[in-house]
C-alpha cells in the first residue's frame, strides 16, 4: 500500500511539473483527489457496497443458522460487537465482508451460498469473512483500491489534457528556452501515465491476494477446521452462476472473485483473489493443526515457496492448534432440500410475505399487497383467517 | 553533569519500558476476564435452554425418563458450580455436555420428534450454543496462552512478579465418549 502511495504522489509531481510547472501542486491536487474519494469511501462505503448488491438485513429469527454462525465466528475470532448479517438474494454462492472498523462490520452472504453449503462449510466461508474483518481487510482494501482509481483517474485526465491542449504549450515552453528539461519532464510524464495505472493495479492484486491468503489461514484457526472452507471453496469454484451485483470495485470483498466468462467456473487466473485450486490444496495439506504456522508450512510445500505468506510474527504467536473434527451434520451427509427450503423460507419472510398454515396441512405465503383477512385454501377450499 | 543526565536518561527509559510491559499485561488481563464473561454468557444459554428442550422432548420420548433425569441433574449441579473456578466447574460442565449430547442421539430414534418444528429450532439453537461454548472456551484458552507467556517470560516476568500478575487457569470441558445410542424394537 505503501508502495502505490508513492506512485500517486510520482504521477502527481511530474504531471504537475508538466502541466503547471510546479511538482508540488501537482502533488497536492492528487492528494486532494485521494482524500476527497477516501472519505466518501470512508464515510459511504459500506452503505454503497451493500445498496449495490441488494443485500437484506437479518436477524436471528429470519435465518437461525446463518445468523448463528456469524455469531459462533464473531466469538472465536474475539470481536467485539457482532457484524450485522445480510443475505443477498442471488443464486451464485458467494459472500463479502464490509465495514471500515471491527465496531460497525458486516457480513453479506448469497442465497446461493446458503443452500449449497452446510454448516461445517458455512462456518469456514463466515470465519474467512470475518477475519476480513478483524484483521481490518476491508478498511486496508478500501484505501488501496482508492489509491489505485486516484492513480488511473489522474492518468486519464492528464492524458486528454495533453492529447488536446498540450500543443500550445510545448511550443511556448520551447520558446521560453527550457527545451530539453521540458522533454524529459513530457518524457517522464507519458511513461508514467501509461505505467502507473499498471503498476498500481498490480501492487493492488498483490496485496488483495496476501490478504485472501491471510483470511483463509485465520479461517483455518478460527474453526479449527480447514476441510470447511476448502470444501466450500470447491463447491463455490464448481459453481457457474454469475454474480448479478459484483463490480470490479467490489470484487476484492468476496470470498472468491465475482468474475468469470459467462459459462464457466471461476477460473483460477483472478487478478484479486489467489487461484482456488492453490488455496483448497494449501488448506487441505494442513495435516498438523490449524494454525498460521500450519498454514504458512502447507502453502510453502503447495506453491513450492521458500518464504511463508504470514509473516514470522503472527506464525510465533499461538502454540500447538489441534483440529477438531466434523460436525454431526456434515458426517451425516448433505441436505441441499432441507437448506433451500430454510434460505427461500426466510427470503420469503424478508420480502414481507405472509404464511398461512391450514388445518388440513396445506401450507402456503401471501404477497405483502393481499389486505383481506380471510383466504380460501387452494388445497381443502376451507376458509382460513390470515 | 554529562553522566547525571545519562543516568536520568537511562532512568526515564527504564520507567518507561516498565509502564509500558504493565500496561500490556493489564491489557491482557483484561482480555482474558472478558473471554471468561463470553463462556458464561454461552453457559447460562445453555442452562436456560433445557428446561424448554426437557419439556418439549417429554412427551415423545415416555420410555427415556433416566436420559431427561441426566439432563436435569446435570444441569442442576452445573448452576451450582457457577461461582467454583475453571477447573470444577469445567468438570461439571462436561457432564452436562455429555448427558445432552445422549438426549440428542436418542432423540434420532423418534421420527415423530423430529419433524417437530420446535424441537427443530431447539436443536438449531443448542448445536450452535455448544458451538459457541467451544468457540469461546477456544478463544479463552488462546488469551489465557499469551497472557500466562507474558507473565512467565522475562523480562515481563518481573513486573509480573513485583506487581502480582497470578497466572490464569485454563478451562477444559471434559465430555465422556459419545456413546451409540442403543434403539431397542420391542
Amino acid at each position: 500500500m505503501g508502495g502505490m502511495g508513492v506512485l500517486l504522489l510520482l504521477i502527481g509531481y511530474f504531471l504537475g511539473l508538466y502541466f503547471l510547472d510546479s511538482g508540488t501542486g501537482g502533488m497536492i491536487i492528487a492528494l486532494i483527489v485521494w482524500a476527497v474519494m477516501n472519505l466518501v469511501a470512508y464515510f459511504q462505503g459500506d452503505s454503497i457496497l451493500l445498496a449495490v448488491s441488494k443485500a437484506r438485513r437479518i436477524g436471528p429469527d429470519d435465518h437461525p443458522r446463518l445468523y448463528n454462525v456469524v455469531e459462533e465466528m464473531k466469538i472465536a475470532s474475539g470481536l467485539e460487537k457482532m457484524p450485522d448479517v445480510y443475505i443477498v438474494d442471488d443464486p451464485a454462492p458467494n459472500a463479502f465482508a464490509t465495514g471500515r472498523d471491527p465496531s460497525r462490520a458486516s457480513v453479506a452472504v448469497t442465497s446461493g451460498l446458503l443452500q449449497r453449503l452446510n454448516r461445517d462449510e458455512l462456518q469456514g466461508v463466515v470465519a474467512h469473512e470475518i477475519s476480513h474483518i478483524k484483521n481490518r481487510d476491508v478498511l486496508l482494501m478500501a484505501m488501496s483500491a482508492v489509491i489505485l482509481g486516484s492513480i488511473v483517474m489522474l492518468a486519464w485526465y492528464a492524458s486528454r489534457f495533453m492529447i488536446f491542449g498540450g500543443m500550445t504549450r510545448t511550443r511556448r515552453s520551447s520558446s521560453s528556452g527550457g527545451g530539453s528539461g521540458q522533454i524529459i519532464i513530457l518524457a517522464v510524464a507519458i511513461v508514467l501515465m501509461i505505467l502507473a495505472p499498471i503498476l498500481a493495479q498490480l501492487m493492488y492484486f498483490a496485496i488483495s491476494r496476501k490478504r485472501e491468503y491471510l483470511a483463509d489461514a485465520s479461517g483455518a484457526l478460527y474453526t479449527r477446521y480447514p476441510e470447511g472452507l476448502a470444501s466450500a471453496l470447491e463447491k463455490i469454484a464448481a459453481s457457474t452462476a454469475q454474480l448479478e451485483s459484483a463490480n470490479k470495485a467490489t470484487a476484492p470483498m468476496y470470498i472468491v472473485n465475482p468474475f468469470h466468462r459467462k459459462g464457466l467456473a471461476a477460473s483460477d487466473l483472478t487478478g484479486t483473489h489467489p487461484p482456488i485450486s492453490a488455496r483448497i490444496r494449501i488448506l487441505r495439506s494442513m495435516a498438523g493443526g490449524a494454525s498460521f504456522a500450519d498454514y504458512d508450512r502447507a502453502y510453502q510445500q503447495v506453491r513450492s515457496a521458500s518464504k511463508g505468506i504470514i509473516g514470522p510474527a503472527a506464525t510465533a504467536a499461538v502454540g500447538v492448534v489441534p483440529l477438531r473434527e466434523a460436525a454431526p451434520e456434515t458426517k451425516e451427509g448433505t441436505n441441499e432440500v432441507k437448506r433451500a427450503r430454510e434460505t427461500s423460507n426466510a427470503l420469503w419472510q424478508l420480502n414481507d410475505y405472509k404464511t398461512v398454515n391450514c388445518s388440513c396441512g396445506a401450507r402456503f405465503r401471501i404477497p405483502p399487497g393481499f389486505s383481506e383477512a380471510e383466504i380460501k385454501c387452494p388445497h381443502c377450499g376451507s376458509v382460513v383467517r390470515v | 553533569m554529562l553522566g547525571l543526565w545519562i543516568a536520568l536518561g537511562v532512568l526515564a527509559v527504564l520507567v518507561i519500558a516498565l509502564i509500558a510491559v504493565y500496561n500490556g499485561l493489564v491489557r491482557l488481563r483484561n482480555e482474558v476476564k472478558n473471554a471468561w464473561a463470553q463462556i458464561d454468557v454461552q453457559l447460562k444459554r445453555r442452562y436456560d435452554l433445557i428446561p424448554n428442550l426437557v419439556e418439549t422432548v417429554k412427551g415423545y420420548m415416555k420410555h427415556e425418563r433416566e436420559t431427561l433425569e441426566a439432563v436435569t441433574n446435570a444441569r442442576t449441579i452445573a448452576q451450582k458450580m457457577v461461582d467454583a473456578g475453571a477447573q470444577a466447574r469445567g468438570k461439571a460442565e462436561g457432564e452436562l455436555t455429555s448427558a445432552l449430547m445422549r438426549l440428542l442421539a436418542v432423540a434420532e430414534a423418534y421420527p415423530d420428534l423430529k419433524a417437530n418444528q420446535n424441537f427443530l429450532a431447539l436443536q438449531e439453537e443448542l448445536t450452535s450454543t455448544e458451538n459457541k461454548i467451544s468457540f469461546s472456551r477456544q478463544f479463552y484458552n488462546d488469551s489465557v496462552l499469551k497472557y500466562n507467556n507474558q507473565t512467565q517470560m522475562f523480562p515481563s516476568s518481573i513486573v509480573a512478579g513485583m506487581t502480582g500478575f497470578k497466572a490464569g487457569e485454563f478451562f477444559e470441558v471434559a465430555v465422556a465418549e459419545r456413546e451409540a445410542p442403543k434403539v431397542s424394537f420391542s
